[in-house]
């Protein structure tokens, strides 16, 4: 699987160095809106110029290449096993040659593994598709955001949060107070909803391999998510966190079905840098 | 709705000056430094983030012990990707990590080991303000996710510490730089423009959710 070993180092080569064009598109429009002069613009202006330097000189848009995370595809009778002996090579390959920073981190040594690969190091999630060709969709996935990204069991009662839809805009909206500046605004927020805790975290993630542009194909959703996007601008946290327009760019929203005693929802935070990069083989 | 933007918009009225730094700093220029200052920061700036500030902690090492001199320095949060060249090491990129996950060891480490500024993102709390003010120190937030802009205004990977042990990310770095921009969000007189905006968003959040 030599071939698809380069193939997978070219999607880590990318979606280090090279940010999503809806994603660049949404913070050109949100330099645009904010005010000559503001923290904010200042902030964009550099953020901008550091996605084009970047993408010329073929470095990581930020020096935390975070977690690699994968969803894969395979067609039925692709070996999984060797398929991920494949995206490990790749791994250690694009950790020296990208470069990547190593973060994989042996937790009884606190040793580095220095290649990016340990246990459950890369993460793969894989499934078995009914289409003919392989797809690996690849997300950087920066451990700032992912140490603010919130779990809600609802009801809860603090932010009068019911088991409904406006339970779950009332999470969107505390997770990205709580967050304030920490993860690098604007935002990309990710919402799963479900029956456990480890599904609605799983999904929540999904939802940021979404382009900005998506719509949601359940119209109730597809509301909820431009309601939150707009009420999460009002929260005046700005880019940077120093305040300002534009404290997020997208919301997305994923659900499934759940239990009666149980409403889950996880919202996943990415900063600004949502590196995802995709190849069907 | 238009009052709380007017608010907002005060924050950024007060941003007006822009005054280049260079360490190491002395009590005088911190107190000479308030919150909305933007500053460009010259000269040798040194790395830190959750193994060194750990290991400072705890371990407590002598001044003496330390091949950098802390004092009057600032102390950069930040894990940078770094290549070893034949010329020597070459910063790839190294913008700030969050600072709020060292809060239970930075107020003991400005003055045990005289730091003059912190840098990082997002901010800290209220024991890391209190010990800006008690040790006149300020918290400067340099540009979130910029790693490549502020990597280029590095000039010169000068030095490293614990590299073997802490690894890459973790070592403790120096870094000569010209012009590395930032803003001064917590001051030497315990204001903090992130307890600012938080408050605002919390009110705007209260309205959201329909509290009182």
């Amino acid at each position: 699987m030599i071939e698809l070993r380069d193939g997978i180092f070219e999607l880590y080569r990318k979606a280090a160095t090279s940010l999503p064009p809806d994603v660049e598109k949404a913070l050109r429009h949100a330099h645009e809106a904010e005010e000559d002069g503001s923290n904010a613009k200042t902030a964009l202006s550099a953020i901008l110029e550091n996605i084009r330097v970047a993408r010329e000189t073929e470095r990581p848009i930020c020096q935390d290449t975070g977690v690699p995370v994968f969803f894969v595809k395979a067609p039925n009778g692709l070996s999984q096993p060797e398929l991920k002996d494949t995206i490990i090579e790749a791994t250690k390959f694009a950790t020296e040659e990208v470069p990547l920073r190593p973060n994989a981190v042996d937790i009884i040594s606190d040793k580095n593994s220095g290649d990016n690969t340990g246990v459950g190091f890369p993460i793969i999630y894989f499934e078995e598709s009914p289409d003919s060709a392989l797809s690996i969709k690849l997300m950087l996935k920066g451990s700032g955001c992912e140490n603010v990204s919130q779990l809600y069991k609802l009801p809860f009662e603090e932010l009068k949060a019911e088991r409904d839809l406006d339970g779950v805009r009332r999470c969107g909206l505390d997770a990205v107070h709580k967050a304030q500046s920490r993860a690098c605004p604007p935002y990309i927020i990710g919402i799963g909803i479900g029956a456990s805790r480890d599904q609605v975290t799983r999904l929540s993630k999904e939802q940021l391999l979404r382009r900005l542009e998506d719509t949601n194909n359940i119209e109730v959703l597809s509301e909820l998510e431009k309601r939150l996007l707009n009420e999460i601008n009002r929260l005046g946290i700005g880019p940077l966190g120093l305040g300002g327009k534009t404290t997020a760019i997208g919301v997305k929203i994923g659900v499934n079905h759940r239990h009666p005693a149980s409403y889950f929802v996880d919202v996943s935070i990415c900063c600004w840098a949502n590196r995802r990069a995709s190849l069907i083989w | 709705m238009v009052e709380k933007k007017s608010k907002v918009k005060s924050q950024k009225s007060k941003v007006e000056k822009t005054k280049t730094i260079k360490p190491p700093l002395t009590k005088e220029e911190v107190l000479s430094l308030n919150v909305g200052d933007r500053v460009l920061i010259n000269g040798q700036i040194v790395t830190g983030r959750d193994k060194i500030h750990k290991f400072l902690f705890n371990e407590r090492p002598k001044i003496e012990d330390i091949p950098f001199n802390l004092k009057g320095a600032v102390l950069y949060h930040c894990g940078p990707i770094v290549r070893k060249t034949e010329e020597g090491f070459k910063l790839i990129a190294g913008g700030p990590t969050t600072s709020i996950r060292v809060e239970m060891y930075e107020h003991r480490i400005i003055p045990q080991y005289g730091i003059k500024a912190i840098m990082g993102k997002g901010g800290m709390g209220r024991k890391t303000l209190n010990a800006l003010k008690e040790n006149g120190c300020v918290y400067l937030h340099t540009i979130s996710g910029a790693a490549v802009y502020l990597a280029d205004r590095v000039k010169r990977v000068v030095d490293v510490w614990r590299l073997e042990d802490f690894g890459m990310a973790e070592a403790m770095w120096i870094f000569d730089v010209e012009e590395f921009p930032a803003i001064v969000t917590m001051d030497a007189y315990g204001r903090s423009l992130h307890e600012e905006i938080e408050k605002i968003s919390y009110g705007e959040l209260k309205r959201l959710i329909g509290f009182p």
